[in-house]
């Protein structure tokens, strides 16, 4: 179970708002979050990775205490670990696509496997300047897969694929949120996307102060 | 011909440009991130040096490591160490006039580099010494090289910061741009020409192999 209650200020173009979200996750579900841009989809996600801090807030995932601002409780990004999809992939300019993977994990049979799924097997030496935008998004998943994560967060992370290869990515992905009992928060703009994936919504408005 | 200024100069170089990078590195890292007053304060410390006149910045190391005053008088004789007129004094007059040319280009690649790279690498349980040995000084390369280059030259060339804190003593502190100083003076033109037409070929071939790689290594994305 992940239990997260946090209050954040942002800082927006017409002036400031406030993020507050108070939400359960049950263990291996996953939640679509949407809303308006610049609401704090992206931020929220960050916050619960460790990456940003908010102003007042808790986070517990299985009775372990990530965040509390109450008892300065602030675990780093490292040590929570979580899988961690980037809206711009953030995929390393330096590394080839098996680097990517073994960057994250030593475990060779599980790096064979997310290649095959990823449909990056034949593309192990290529760097990401030389993938298309929907091969260097797939390898941005399977990177974050990599650490076996018990906590997925993806930020748009179907954007660039064709329709076909997202269906089929995601009837793969499931096998494998499944498999590993993986609780997954996604962001997604597109309506009909996760359809068939998600099994709750998680609606982020934006409250001006 | 006295070959001992360019054998002078360019171990001063090479040992300048060495402790450069070490310290260099780490403080350009920290500069990179964030802002704060006190970091303001430290950037502008390492930039005077581009715009203080050489001379000056010579003569207030020349007041503060004498042997006669304060902290240089204090190493002399607590570790028996000597700054003003010896080897290492051009060492620490090089290290604090060059830090701009090796902290300035890779604090300013290491800035455009998205935020991303490194929070992806600490989501997957990198420390930040994994993350930047690994992620950011490879993806940096280019303005790495320019700054070892850059600084390498710029000591190289130095002349009045080395002279105050040195003087010109021969295989001291006589280092090349000073021998041509000297030699102008003794009217001994063929041997000023000889130490600025190698001084000029080194910096040149050191330039112009540096363009050659940064144009190669401008097909990466990050360029």
């Amino acid at each position: 179970m992940i239990d997260i209650a946090i209050e954040k200020r942002l800082k927006v173009y017409h002036g400031r708002q406030i993020l507050k979200i108070d939400r359960r996750f049950a263990d291996g579900s996953i939640t679509k979050i949407y809303g308006p841009s610049g609401a704090g989809k992206t931020t929220f996600l960050k916050i619960i990775a460790g990456l940003i801090s908010p102003e007042k807030g808790r986070i517990t995932v299985d009775n372990t205490t990530w965040l509390d601002t109450n008892i300065n409780i602030n675990l780093s990004p490292q040590k929570r670990k979580t899988g961690f999809v980037f809206q711009d992939y953030a995929l390393f300019p330096n590394m080839t696509v098996i680097e990517h993977l073994a960057y994250a994990t030593n475990h060779k049979d599980w790096i064979t496997r997310l290649l095959i799924l990823g449909k990056l097997d034949t593309l192990t030496n290529h760097k990401p300047v030389h993938l298309s935008g929907g091969q260097q998004q797939r390898l941005a998943i399977l990177r974050a897969l990599a650490i076996k994560p018990k906590l997925l967060l993806m930020d748009e992370p179907f954007s660039a694929l064709d329709p076909e290869m997202k269906t089929e990515l995601i009837q793969e992905l499931k096998v494998v949120f499944k498999e590993l009992n993986i609780t997954v928060l996604i962001v997604s703009h597109n309506p009909a996307e996760l359809d068939g994936l998600v099994d709750g919504e998680l609606y982020i408005s934006d409250f001006s102060l | 011909m006295d070959l001992s200024p360019i054998w002078l100069t360019l171990k001063l170089a090479a040992i300048t440009t060495l402790l450069l990078l070490i310290v260099g590195l780490p403080v350009a890292w920290w500069l990179s991130k964030g802002r704060s007053f006190f970091k303001t304060i430290i950037e502008a410390v390492i930039t005077m040096p581009l715009v203080l006149p050489p001379s000056v910045l010579g003569f207030y190391l020349l007041l503060a490591f004498s042997p006669q005053h304060g902290l240089g008088k204090w190493l002399q004789n607590t570790f028996d160490i000597q700054f003003v007129f010896s080897f290492q004094g051009l060492v620490l007059a090089s290290f604090i006039y060059s830090m701009p040319f090796m902290v300035g280009p890779i604090k300013s690649a290491l800035q455009q580099l998205p935020a991303s790279l490194a929070q992806a690498s600490y989501t997957l349980g990198k420390t930040k010494w994994q993350t930047f040995k690994s992620i950011l000084i490879p993806n940096i390369k280019p303005s790495l090289l320019t700054a070892i280059v850059l600084t390498f030259a710029h000591t190289l060339g130095e002349f009045g910061v080395v002279l105050m804190i040195g003087g010109n003593i021969p295989r001291v502190t006589r280092v090349a741009s000073i021998a041509v100083y000297d030699s102008v003076e003794r009217m001994d033109y063929a041997a000023a020409n000889t130490y600025s037409l190698i001084l000029f070929c080194i910096t040149f071939v050191m330039v112009i192999g540096l363009f050659i790689f940064n144009k190669y290594q401008a097909k990466s994305p990050l360029e």
